[in-house]
């Protein structure tokens, strides 16, 4: 019987400044699920998840600091690995 | 008595305006979005215009150009009223402390003298150049076709005024209030300056809005910031004893990175549509490109003198690589 694989989450303010990110997440996680509720949106993906700053740079059209994430971030889970370029979300499988 | 909270969730019935989710589909909308796309009024023209009955007040047959849908000319820095105006306010506060660090430490005493005249005799008379460009994306805005377009136009009009007006607090940092009279003397008289007056003199009386864009955003635009703001003042200025100016001419140099964003959206989106399009572009970039360089020659010779050829030869080489990753014959 194969383990099922956890699941990564991250969860965000739905609001102006989060949709390009949503949308970045979404091209860069294409098996992710969005599941929007009131006042917020619940990312999840299988195992791992990852934001790309060039990518939500693209949806958001100017310079965006990956820091700038964690003013619209409510909940996470997984282990986090983060750099200037990317923020990864795993569970040690 | 026990009470239990409940959440429920009201979804909305619509997520934006039907005109909006008629491009997207049904989910949430961008503000750029929803402040860009279709705004333009179509249908139900009024009496077409005493001064040019040929065309309606909104018409897209203003420029040669032909496209499906005009909201293809996209902004990729997603400007609307509200964004725009933030980076800028952001810009303007940067810019307000370089100017202010320049005056605080005296910087300009400390530029050699013949170094200062050379930057003020090559930077003053081109806030001009810049009102030119302000009153050519003016044109822009107010003739051409598509919310898409014709904003980010407005506000490069408003740009290129901000520009001038930074090239004013210069002049007013580093001379006096004579230096502009000077300078306004040298673009009317001087020779060096006759071609580029010329040009931006031609470029407000021409029709195509489109073709508009071509010369003033992409041609002249591409050559004069990376060769005055970049070889000229933020190198050679600098090298010699000017680095003060490349701290209040630091806008310039921020803002045609920008600008280069977006015009090279609009030409990409353009020549992707057809290839009439793109014949077009070319051919409008093969009209107005030699004239730009030959204008700009004895403008950079002010400063750089017998090197201003092959400098310019640089600039114009980079220019072209742009034009080839547009899909443009350089």
């Amino acid at each position: 019987m194969s383990e099922p694989q956890s699941k990564v989450f991250l969860c965000l303010q739905a609001n102006d400044e989060t949709r390009g990110i949503v949308e970045a997440i979404r091209t860069d996680n294409p098996d992710a699920e969005f599941d929007y509720q009131p006042g917020m949106v619940r990312i999840t993906n299988k195992g791992t998840m990852k934001v790309v700053r060039e990518t939500v740079e693209e949806e958001v059209g100017r310079e965006f600091d990956l820091q700038e994430l964690h003013i619209n971030i409510i909940s996470l889970s997984g282990h986090v690995d983060e750099d200037d370029d990317v923020l990864t979300l795993t569970w040690n499988s | 008595m026990q009470m239990d909270l409940k959440t429920v969730e009201i979804k909305p019935q619509r997520e934006t305006y039907a005109h909006v989710a008629a491009r997207i589909g049904s989910k949430p909308a961008s503000r750029y979005q929803e402040g860009t796309f279709d705004l333009q009024s179509t249908g139900n023209p009024h009496y077409r215009p005493l001064w040019d009955p040929r065309f309606d007040y909104f018409d897209e047959a203003r420029t040669k150009i032909a496209m499906k849908d005009w909201y293809d000319f996209k902004d990729p820095r997603q400007y609307y009223y509200g964004s725009y105006v933030m980076v800028r306010a952001k810009q303007q506060e940067n810019a307000e402390a370089s100017f202010s660090f320049v005056e605080s430490r005296n910087l300009g005493h400390a530029i050699p003298e013949d170094v200062k005249e050379a930057a003020l005799r090559l930077l003053l008379p081109l806030r001009h150049a810049a009102w030119g460009a302000s009153m050519n994306n003016d044109f822009i805005a107010a003739y051409g076709f598509g919310t898409g377009i014709t904003q980010p136009a407005l506000y490069a009009a408003m740009d290129q005024l901000g520009i001038a007006q930074f090239i004013t607090r210069s002049a007013l940092l580093f001379a006096d209030a004579d230096a502009l009279d000077a300078a306004k003397t040298q673009w009317m008289e001087a020779d060096e300056w006759q071609p580029l007056r010329r040009l931006a003199e031609d470029l407000m009386v021409e029709q195509d809005w489109f073709e508009l864009f071509i010369a003033q955003n992409l041609v002249i635009d591409g050559l004069l910031f990376p060769l005055v703001y970049g070889t000229i003042i933020d190198d050679e200025i600098s090298m010699r004893g000017g680095s003060a100016f490349s701290m209040t001419c630091q806008f310039q140099v921020d803002w045609a990175k920008e600008a280069v964003r977006w015009t090279d959206a609009q030409i990409k989106a353009a020549v992707k549509e057809s290839d009439e399009n793109a014949a077009l572009v070319s051919e409008w970039v093969a009209k107005w490109k030699p004239r730009a360089i030959a204008s700009l020659l004895p403008v950079a010779q002010i400063v750089l003198e017998d090197r201003a050829e092959a400098a310019l030869e640089e600039v114009a080489a980079e220019f072209d690589r742009r034009l080839g990753k547009l899909g443009v014959a350089a």
